[in-house]
């Protein structure tokens, strides 16, 4: 068991290592950070000076080496365009995307139940029909294309929700949160059902597919025959077992949601790590690009271990499969 | 040389105030200052910021005229060409209640000056600055400088109390990643002061009720809401739907549509910016052409013929919406230097380019690559692909590569591109400026964005000349001259002055200015 | 199929036999049948035909090459549909973008663009997901554990960044002068690389219980290399959950390149794909030329939503246990 766990880190810092060479060495080409930095009047002695001062003078190896090292004890540097640390800039920013990201989850999470457990049990009806077309609508369109128009109909048009922003946000401790205020939460409805949309989908025809096989089962069909009544055979017993793929893909699903949030910030200018991100790609700030990415990668890659982990401790007989046993 | 009449201020600025209205002014554009310390960057957006909180000892009005700010007034010294005399304004006081005097503009003069400043280029030649009492200082340069007061509208005063007292007597610096009280606080004379800041995302600044002058200006926004939105779409929609008063930025298709919605106005003027493109005609062979041993480029008929080949009026009408004046020179219509018979140079006219075209020996045309910013000029990537379809009628075909300004500008500066976009503002309001950089031949200092590999020493000795020239009719002269020879020479294709457009409110009053530098006690609100 | 599982001895003695009864079992299945029934299958292929087929032959049918500058007249530029253009005289039938493109031509060529990078990501995914699938569930081991490993991380590294990255990269390291027309292939690779895993996860999952079978160990010990044996043996067995998994990848793929147009590291503007000018389009809701955004969202909405029709129903109709 611990050989197991010791083996699944080391494999997973592994992966972080070469993520992170990843990210490290896109950045070398994505532009040249100096000439955002000085102005118009500025002359080769600049460059040269500041070229220095940021260390682009010096290999690539030694400059990966520099920001690992740093990145170890959580110095990630000093962002060249705001020119704060990046750590700080991040812990700032990051309640903006965990509250689109869980407004957004929690919607496609319960709207994808919902509407896949309908969908399942009316598999032939019209209104099912109509749904799970209506849903491949949602997939079939680029998610910034969705933001636009939600921004055209429901602020341009009809006034009624806000096209930017996160509105008032109230400062809790170092959290702040736009829950606490009516226009806070106003502003969160378009953003996130724009970043949900593509999640409720794919959750919604999950449920659908799992129900219609879990309905087939025998002990479903054997509980029909005894005469009970359909919606606790729908809901206690054919919903629950559906419930393990669900929350695997679910668990699997944080990612994207925080990935794609990139663009929904980008359209509604939420003020989050994801706007961050597309800025910094804007203005080659290098050292927010790498924080980001290497973030991100953290994340994911715990979220793995984790995962693993609980697989691990559930059902050992996994362990084989997931090891190549055969 | 005399300044006396451009002093006077302008009709607007004297009306004197009603009692001072509660309005708040929720102002947008497309990104946010850099930081707030007033000497660490020098650049567009970020002195916007700073002109509402901090001020230069003068500024420019929205006809880019002087208007005195910290300093009353200013003349050259009598008896010592070398140096310049200011008398300055009494009474004013800082944000944290100190005065204003002498020892703060020598102060923040020799702040500006260090290595860290991004100011200190436009103040190079200013060797001392010395208070001769609390209210007059004398600023010595290295020659006669003529122009000294048209570098010095950008030029922050600072309080030294209150930068001793922080620690940020040194400036940030930015580069390095530094940050100091003087990032993200402020203690200037302004007429507003800062409230709260959170950087890219949303700043609130709030009217200096002693502002020294609360009753010459109309200062009636009583709060300033500032937020940065990146997308276009999502910063007209957000005008659109009234969550903004004030726009800068807007995209040229969508004037119209705010224009005509209720209660939204869009005003315009000309800007001090000037977009062409420059060629490669220096190297005697070119990596981004398909004719080996030779650079079509080189060839004046050859440049003087692509230039005949854009149809500057069809850019002006389709891609930029009217929003352009096409342009014979690079510099703009500001610029001393500028006459309206050279502005008007250019010209289309497909057959005489084919026949010039002919006349070089490349009636077969050639193609070349063209380098564009997709993210720096209005409609950049636009202008760009019209010139591809336009170039493509005398038989020049060009590949388009577009890209951000961050990968696009160091093509320019270190020589590696040979045909590109390009487009150049005139802070000095000067033609010494746009020589400096784009026409004298690329060296350490001088020259840096001349990317065309143009060099002549005659013209090089002449461009330098001009900086210690105290006759101005003399120097007049040779500015006309040296723009005879770029002119002549083709050296590169002007396309348009740019035309800035402020969308607004209409209870918001304001005219737009050249620099794109709204001064909101300036504003009026209805 | 559960046809498939019983393999007479003739199947092993001759595969090559076996495989195309199996390749006509699977033609002359139920599934013909059941796609003649469906509505939804017949009009969603009718309609991906109709537009790959204009896309394919797109210069026939354009009236226009948008993808030649030189014979664009700027003065075009933004004509409404239908109607004459106030300077030029000139009639569009869906009207003209900011370059004065025919819009109709555009999404042609455009829709060129965005197939070829759909179809050739997907194949890129297919092929390298199948070959490593085929790989890590046969030989096992070692290989095996590193293969999935990079494959779970990938999956829940999201597509968008995976691409950005490889975007990043790829453009640092192609010479200046190609980048125009690398631009495409690097999307491709982009997209291709990120899309992989799906694949190499199912025919991994097959490969483990296939290769149990008598009929894989009768080959093996008749000598047949374990390359033959993959190719022959175990491949034509996982085409139909790879034939669904690529239907919905290629829809997937349409929309991610769309994405990362938006993001600004897709096709060019010269030569734009449905994306671009989606993107392009989108900066002119708000000021009325609504047809240079509307047509080719339009065209998008259809292609990727006959697309994924068609998988779905292709996935329904291959699993047995919902017919």
């Amino acid at each position: 068991m611990l050989a197991y766990i010791i083996r699944r880190v080391a494999q997973s810092a592994l992966v972080l290592l070469v993520v992170g060479l990843a990210a490290f060495s896109m950045f070398r080409f994505v532009g040249d950070p100096v000439e955002n930095m000085l102005g118009q009047e500025r002359t080769a002695a600049d460059i040269e000076r500041l070229r220095e001062q940021l260390g682009l003078d010096q290999n690539f190896v030694v400059q990966y080496y520099k920001f690992l090292e740093g990145a170890v004890q959580g110095n990630f540097g000093v962002s060249y365009r705001q020119g704060r640390p990046v750590a700080e800039i991040l812990i700032e920013r990051a309640p903006a995307t965990l509250e689109l990201a869980a407004v957004s989850g929690v919607l496609a999470i319960l709207f994808g139940i919902a509407l896949g457990v309908f969908t399942a049990i009316r598999r032939d009806g019209w209104v099912a029909n109509g749904i799970m077309s209506a849903s491949l609508i949602g997939v079939s369109l680029p998610t910034f294309l969705i933001g636009i128009l939600l921004i055209y109909i429901f602020s341009v048009e009809l006034g009624w929700l806000p096209s930017f922003g996160r509105g008032e946000t109230v400062q809790v401790g170092n959290w702040s949160t736009g829950f606490l205020t009516s226009s806070g939460l106003k502003a969160l409805v378009l953003p996130s059902i724009t970043l949900g949309l593509y999640q409720m989908t794919l959750i919604m025809r999950l449920v659908r597919s799992e129900m219609l096989e879990v309905l087939r089962q025998d002990y479903i069909r054997f509980a029909r025959a005894r005469g009970l009544r359909s919606r606790a055979i729908n809901f206690r017993h054919a919903l629950k077992n559906t419930m393990v793929p669900v929350i695997t893909v679910i668990g699997l699903q944080v990612g994207s949601i925080i990935a794609f949030a990139i663009i929904t910030e980008t359209v509604f200018q939420w003020p989050g790590v994801g706007l961050l991100f597309i800025n910094a790609v804007q203005f080659v700030d290098i050292p927010v690009m790498a924080a980001y990415l290497m973030l991100i990668s953290v994340m994911f890659v715990s979220i793995n271990l984790i995962v693993d982990m609980l697989y691990f401790l559930i059902d050992p007989r996994l362990r084989l499969d997931r090891a190549g046993g055969h | 040389m005399k300044l006396t009449t451009a002093l006077t201020m302008t009709a607007m600025l004297l009306t004197t105030a009603a009692p001072l209205s509660a309005e708040t002014l929720r102002w947008a554009r497309s990104g946010d200052a850099l930081t707030l310390d007033p000497h660490a960057q020098n650049e567009g957006p970020t002195h916007t910021i700073r002109h509402q909180m901090y001020e230069p000892l003068i500024i420019r009005d929205v006809t880019g005229a002087f208007v005195p700010t910290l300093a009353t007034d200013w003349a050259p010294k009598a008896d010592d060409p070398n140096v310049w005399v200011f008398n300055l304004r009494e009474g004013v006081k800082f944000h944290d209640g100190a005065d204003f005097t002498a020892e703060d503009v020598v102060f923040s003069f020799n702040r500006a000056k260090q290595p860290n400043s991004d100011m200190k280029e436009l103040i190079g030649s200013i060797t001392e600055v010395r208070a001769v009492d609390d209210f007059t200082v004398e600023i010595v340069t290295d020659g006669p400088n003529p122009i000294l007061p048209s570098n010095l509208t950008n030029l922050f005063m600072m309080d030294k109390g209150w930068t001793e007292a922080n620690n940020t007597v040194d400036v940030q610096d930015f580069e390095g990643g530094e940050i100091t009280h003087a990032t993200l606080n402020v203690n200037g004379t302004g007429p507003y002061t800062l409230t709260s800041r959170e950087p890219d995302v949303k700043t609130v600044m709030t009217r200096n009720e002693n502002y020294w002058g609360i009753n010459d200006f109309p200062m009636e926004v009583s709060e300033i809401v500032y937020t940065p939105i990146q997308n276009a779409a999502t910063r007209v929609a957000a005008m659109l739907s009234g969550e903004i008063d004030f726009l800068q930025d807007m995209p040229v298709q969508d004037l119209e549509r705010v224009n005509a919605a209720d209660g939204l106005v869009v005003k315009q003027a000309p800007q001090n910016r000037v977009i062409f493109f420059g060629m490669n005609q220096g190297a005697d062979d070119i990596e981004a052409d398909n004719i080996d041993g030779k650079n079509p480029l080189a060839d004046v008929r050859v440049r003087k013929a692509m230039s005949m080949a854009i149809n500057r009026d069809a850019i002006k009408q389709v891609v930029m919406r009217g929003q352009s004046q096409p342009a014979g020179m690079i510099a703009p219509p500001f610029v001393n230097g500028w006459t309206a018979e050279m502005d008007a140079e250019s010209s289309t006219d497909i057959e005489g380019a084919k026949a010039l075209m002919e006349e070089a020996g490349y009636a077969d045309g050639f193609s070349i690559r063209l380098d564009c910013p997709n993210d720096r000029y209005v409609n950049d990537e636009g202008i760009c692909q019209a010139a591809v379809g336009m170039l493509g009628q005398i038989g020049v075909t060009v590949n388009l590569d577009a890209k951000p300004k961050a990968q696009h500008f160091p093509l320019i500066t270190d020589g590696s591109t040979d045909f590109y976009m390009l487009g150049w503002g005139v802070p000095t309001y000067d033609s010494e400026y746009v020589f400096n950089f784009l026409v004298h031949g690329r060296e350490e200092e001088i020259g840096t964005w001349n990317g065309t590999g143009f060099n002549d020493a005659d013209l090089n000795a002449k461009i330098k000349s001009l900086a210690s020239n105290t006759d101005l009719e003399a120097r007049n002269a040779d500015i006309a001259s040296i723009w005879r020879t770029v002119q002549d020479e083709a050296l590169y294709i002007p396309i348009h002055h740019q035309v800035l457009n402020w969308g607004m409110a209409e209870n918001v009053g304001i005219e737009v200015d050249a620099e794109d530098q709204p001064k909101v006690k300036f504003f009026t609100m209805k | 199929m559960t046809d498939t599982s019983h393999k007479s001895d003739a199947e092993i003695i001759a595969p090559k036999l076996a495989e195309k009864s199996r390749l006509r079992v699977f033609l002359d299945s139920d599934i013909f049948y059941a796609f003649r029934r469906s509505p939804v299958a017949v009009v969603s292929t009718v309609v991906v035909l109709i537009l790959v087929l204009s896309a394919v032959f797109a210069p026939l049918v354009a009236p226009t090459n948008p993808f030649d500058p030189s014979s664009l007249n700027l003065m075009n530029g933004f004509s409404s549909p239908m109607q004459p253009n106030a300077f030029t005289g000139d009639t569009f039938l869906l009207g003209t973008d900011d370059q004065g493109r025919d819009v109709f031509s555009t999404i042609l060529y455009g829709m060129r663009v965005s197939l070829f990078v759909g179809v050739a990501a997907v194949l890129l995914a297919m092929v390298l997901g199948i070959t490593l699938g085929l790989i890590s569930g046969y030989v096992g081991g070692w290989t095996e554990t590193i293969i999935m490993r990079v494959a779970d991380v990938q999956l829940t590294f999201p597509s968008i960044l995976i691409a950005m990255l490889i975007f990043g990269v790829a453009k640092g390291f192609t010479p200046v002068e190609y980048r125009d027309q690398m631009a495409i292939w690097v999307l491709i690779l982009a997209i291709g690389l990120s899309d992989w895993v799906q694949f190499a996860r199912v025919v991994r999952g097959a490969t483990l219980v296939e290769k149990r079978k008598e009929y894989v160990e009768a080959a093996r010990l008749i000598g047949r290399t374990p390359f033959a044996i993959m190719l022959r043996h175990i491949l034509p067995n996982v085409l139909s959950p790879v034939l669904v998994i690529a239907t919905i990848s290629l829809a997937l793929a349409i929309i991610a390149e769309a994405t990362l147009s938006f993001l600004g590291v897709g096709a060019p503007a010269t030569q734009p794909s449905l994306g671009t000018l989606i993107r392009i389009g989108q900066g002119y809701l708000f000021s009325g030329e609504w047809w240079i955004l509307l047509f080719p969202a339009v065209t998008l909405l259809m292609l990727a939503l006959s697309v994924n029709l068609l998988g779905d129903w292709l996935r329904d109709a291959l699993n047995p246990r919902l017919r």
